[in-house]
């Protein structure tokens, strides 16, 4: 990293700076995570994200407490306030 | 602040609001608050089979710890517009 843009990145959420407009991966609690173009945030972590895919990862149980593999549910939504107490993490989007 | 401004040119308009507990409340934004907590009226649940305890509520509070997503219409929102007032704070801030 050059000088310049090392002196702006002082902080941990400086990181999160450069991915404003930017596709990023989030993992939120309760097994969801989600990809979507980043547009706001705030120090609570609170997002505001587009076109964004959500997955949430099931893991079903027989009825004699076996796991059965792990599913996987999607859905699209095209503009989402993300409330930041649920937020774990927040990534550039892989390709 | 800048969420809850966000939050404040929504207001008037439909937005649906999916807490933790998976209740998906859609209704028109009347008011919110510096907690995020939200006024909406005229509200419908997304799965009322599975809520018929709020069949009879036609608008509510929603304190806002409770909120996990907000989802509104995208042309409702300048993503431009919000990317700008996140740097401006981030700036702001670090003064």
């Amino acid at each position: 990293m050059d000088h310049a843009a090392a002196a702006q990145i002082s902080e941990p959420l400086d990181l999160v700076k450069l991915a404003l407009g930017e596709r990023v991966f989030i993992k939120l609690r309760g097994d969801r995570t989600l990809t979507g173009t980043l547009h706001a945030y705030d120090a609570h972590m609170n997002l505001v994200m587009s076109q964004v895919e959500e997955s949430v990862h099931i893991v079903d149980v027989t009825d004699a407490g076996q796991p059965l593999p792990p599913r996987v549910e999607r859905r699209n939504v095209e503009m989402l306030f993300v409330r930041g107490d649920s937020v774990i993490l927040i990534s550039p989007a892989q390709q | 602040m800048l969420i809850f401004s966000f939050f404040k040119t929504l207001t008037d308009q439909v937005i649906t609001v999916e807490l933790k507990n998976d209740l998906s409340i859609t209704g028109t934004l009347k008011s919110v608050d510096q907690f995020l907590n939200i006024r909406l009226d005229g509200i419908s649940v997304e799965d009322p089979e599975r809520h018929p305890h709020m069949m009879a509520v036609r608008n509510c509070f929603i304190r806002g710890s409770v909120v996990r997503y907000v989802r509104m219409a995208a042309k409702n929102v300048d993503t431009t517009l919000l990317e700008d007032a996140t740097r401006r704070e981030i700036k702001d801030a670090k003064k």
